[in-house]
């Protein structure tokens, strides 16, 4: 295991400007490295084949209280979609919420090597480890939902940034978590009270406090925190027709914050955030105000949150929303509130070609993707499993990749869709280069992950090869091809391990769990004083037993980060 | 088109899965390649030749394949699953999921059969002489989309959970039923000539229930529409009177529920809301 060298591969590393040329990989020790010695090493022949660094997914439901909620409430997801034991695997099931160990053996076979879970409560912190120390080969991290939690929305009313970056810093390591999350900030905790919150302007209820307030708050923490990754937003009114207006705003209310042109906000899965018109009836899509916004500004990152024609899960930590979805489908649905901190809803859908609203959301993702021109700023997602499942990926990269596939999605969905959709009037195809950006290099770099996404000396050695020849083949038109590839890789390498080979999984080591370690003690110190007394009054859970401890991870990997607050 | 026949070689002990055993899968196979198909016993993964005695009679008289089995059956599953031509006759009686998820054919059943019998079938004939199981034709648990279409004829008794989430197509029963038919359906038809044990069409939002027996009760979810003198069950009609209901009210339905009158003279105070 100790050294392998990938031969011969046309290498796409963005990161490090290297665009599919002709290269050999040195891997030693789980770390890629300048050289080896060739007569040790394993020799991986990737001749006609190309290499990229091992998939990031930044923003996928796969662990937590939450998506195991989904899972009780699903029997009928999983008994068609059974993968059964193997001497390396364990059995296990899908297909929308695929059991813990399943979603790491398809993560892998995609050749994803790392996963963020965008949504855990800070109370639920527990589980969520639980899970991820039983999800397999991929390395991963979660973002506590900080935004409608009663702390944050007091100390921002007061306007005490430092304190309330102090308590984001004691939170962080309180439930080990990644990032700050943000969900229709204001709106989760008016839902406690049965009321949501109109739009960025309308104060939360008994806080008096706006979403933009929080919104920016947070985002001064962030950058007092020093945060690997920006706040991570999920906008308000999010899958309401018309909401772009709010959208656009979100993104606005923090351009005065930002240094460097660094970017300072993620809006996530933008394409539920990017609806236009009335109603549903006069639905409509805001992508090209929204593509011209982030075109225009280096502040953003988006995710696509692309629909697939699918029956799948819906869950957010958004219970209003899910509440709307629940009356729109009529079907059953759980909703919880979590003590001061957030709510959640789950409701199974199906995504129907010949709904308009639906084929609609369909187009809005892809005119997202595909007017934004600079690949950095826009990832691939489906939100698992709210606008499909992950394992659908490979079906969004041969879209990006081809006209063909596109026009050919494009027959066969609702009429009143194919002729408001931008999408047949948009040449552009994405190239292995631009796909390598918006699946691994971007959302890395974006994350702040230093040692992923990409291929440069002392990276590490997590190595995606997939079975397609750049050379020899027209992408474009053989969208099929391309699928089939991004469904299997040829060889899946984690931390210098293959794991998977030819599509099948051969060996499960553990992944990593990413938790951001913030240094600020003296500001820490005074919190915790101040929080003993307020836990009392506020939580179910005694002060002392509400911190994940860093042995409840199975393999934990700190990330520090140096606070300017002191 | 040949007749194959099947006859258990010992009774079994322990669950048979044998889905392998429809029309579908038997067409174009000779006696050896049928009895080379796999299936599982238990734990453990079997040739169909070491459980059951195979032999084939040709017969061209018949238009599609007729597969014969005679023998205890009660642990035998899933036989004719997913099956959608051809017929399949059962001498005795059969195990569960007996025609899950069919789309055509028939199977005749002479004697019993066991539970989730014709599980979210799309098309075809079942015909049960004797008794049947619990969830006949229902969805599987959490699924929404149960029977849609085809027809299922018992002529004993069935158990609880008829019609599960039934999307379509028609289920006849000649004997008395437990409780709970036609739990959240939205369509198709279901007749019991017996008697029904209650709690019939909880959450129902469409479709059509005749009762001709006696129930205890309707549940309170429902309201009276009107009497009427027969209905009309796959253009056949049923000679009443029965009494209308319409409901479920709690999940906004528009179902109907037919009950016999004389059989329920307990419920004539429904009347003076007519």
């Amino acid at each position: 295991m100790t050294s392998l060298l990938i031969k011969n591969g046309f290498v796409f590393d963005p990161l490090n400007g290297v665009k599919g040329e002709k290269m050999d990989i040195a891997i030693e020790n789980g770390k890629i490295v300048e050289k080896i010695n060739e007569r040790e090493a394993k020799i991986i022949d990737a001749s006609g084949m190309i290499v990229m660094p091992g998939g990031v997914d930044i923003h996928s439901h796969i662990a937590g209280a939450k998506v195991n909620s989904g899972r009780l409430l699903r029997p009928e997801d999983h008994f068609k979609d059974v993968e059964p034991k193997t001497p390396i695997t364990r059995s296990g099931v899908g297909y929308s919420i695929p059991s813990t160990f399943t979603t790491g053996y398809r993560y892998a076979r995609m050749g994803y090597t790392t996963v963020m879970d965008p949504a855990m409560p800070p109370l639920k912190a527990r589980h969520t480890h639980e899970e991820f120390n039983d999800t397999p080969i991929i390395d991963k991290a979660a973002y506590p939902l900080l935004g409608d939690c009663w702390f944050v929305l007091e100390y921002l009313k007061k306007n005490r940034i430092e304190e309330c970056a102090a308590y984001v810093a004691w939170m962080l390591k309180a439930t080990k978590g990644y990032a700050i999350k943000i969900v229709n900030p204001g709106g989760l905790e008016a839902w406690g009270f049965g009321r949501n919150v109109r739009n960025i302007d309308d104060p939360v209820p008994n806080f008096g406090i706006t979403p933009r307030e929080i919104i920016r708050g947070l985002c001064k923490v962030n950058k007092l925190l020093n945060l690997p990754h920006t706040i991570h937003v999920h906008t308000n009114n999010l899958g309401k027709p018309g909401n772009y207006i709010n959208t656009l705003e979100t993104m606005r209310c923090v351009e005065d914050l930002v240094e460097n042109g660094k970017p300072a906000i993620h809006i996530t899965h933008c394409q539920f955030s990017a609806f236009a018109g009335d109603d549903w009836r006069t639905f409509d899509s805001g992508a090209e105000a929204i593509a011209k916004y982030v075109n225009a500004h280096s502040h953003v990152t988006l995710d696509m949150g692309q629909i697939i024609f699918t029956e799948t899960t819906t869950m957010t930590a958004d219970g209003p929303f899910q509440f709307i979805l629940y009356e729109l489908s009529g079907n059953k649905w759980v909703n919880s509130d979590v003590e001061t901190e957030t709510s959640a809803g789950i409701v199974p859908f199906q995504y129907k070609r010949k709904s308009f609203v639906h084929a609609m959301q369909w187009s809005i993702a892809m005119e997202l993707a595909l007017l934004i021109q600079d690949p950095w700023k826009i990832f691939l997602t489906t939100d698992h499993p709210n606008a499909g499942p992950f394992t659908h990926y490979p079906r969004v990269i041969s879209w990006l990749i081809s006209r063909k596939a596109r026009e050919k999605i494009l027959e066969r969905i609702n009429r009143k869709a194919q002729r408001k959709s931008l999408v047949p009037t948009i040449d552009r195809e994405y190239s292995l280069y631009e796909i390598a950006v918006i699946t691994r290099a971007g959302q890395a770099k974006a994350l702040g992950l230093k040692n992923k996404g990409h291929l440069g000396v002392g990276a590490d050695a997590d190595i995606a090869i997939y079975n397609l020849n750049p050379e020899t083949l027209d992408l474009a038109q053989k969208p099929k091809t391309v699928r089939k590839a991004f469904e299997r890789a040829a060889y899946t390498i984690k931390d210098g391990n293959i794991t998977v080979k030819n599509g099948e999984v051969v060996s499960t080591p553990s992944g990593r769990t990413f938790w951001v370690n913030v240094e600020a003690p003296q500001a820490e110190i005074e919190i915790s004083k101040k929080l003993q007394q307020k836990f009392g009054e506020y939580y179910t859970v005694k002060y002392e037993n509400y911190p994940v401890p860093e042995h409840y991870l199975a393999i934990p990997a700190s990330i520090n980060v140096k606070a300017e607050v002191q | 088109m040949p007749i194959i026949k099947l006859s258990p070689k010992y009774s079994f002990k322990v669950p048979v899965n044998a889905q392998i055993i429809t029309p579908d899968i038997f067409q174009g196979k000779t006696p050896e390649e049928i009895a080379k198909l796999q299936v599982w016993e238990g734990n453990r993964s079997k040739e169909l030749g070491e459980l059951f005695k195979i032999s084939e009679n040709g017969n061209d008289a018949l238009e599609t394949l007729v597969i014969e089995i005679s023998g205890d059956l009660k642990k035998v599953r899933r036989i004719g699953a997913k099956m959608s031509i051809g017929e399949i006759v059962i001498h005795g009686d059969v195990g569960m999921h007996l025609g899950e998820e069919m789309e055509g054919g028939k199977i005749t059943v002479n004697g019993n059969a066991e539970s989730w019998m014709g599980a979210m079938m799309r098309g075809g004939i079942i015909e049960v002489k004797g008794n049947t199981g619990n969830y006949v034709a229902s969805a599987y648990r959490g699924s929404t989309k149960g029977m849609r279409g085809g027809k299922i004829i018992i002529h004993g008794n069935a158990g609880n959970d008829v019609g599960n989430a039934m999307l379509g197509g028609v289920i006849k029963i000649f004997g008395n039923v437990g409780q709970f038919v036609g739990v959240n359906m939205h369509d198709g038809t279901i007749m019991i000539r017996g008697d029904c044990q209650g709690r019939m069409g909880a959450e129902m939002r469409g479709g059509k229930i005749v009762i001709c027996g006696h129930v205890k009760s309707v549940l309170p979810s429902f309201t009276i529409e009107a009497l009427r003198k027969r209905v009309k069950v796959e253009g056949e009609p049923i000679e009443g009177p029965f009494y209308l209901f319409l409901g479920d009210l709690n999940a906004g339905g528009n179902g109907k529920l037919f009950i016999s009158k004389n059989a329920n003279q307990h419920l004539s105070f429904y009347e003076k809301f007519l």
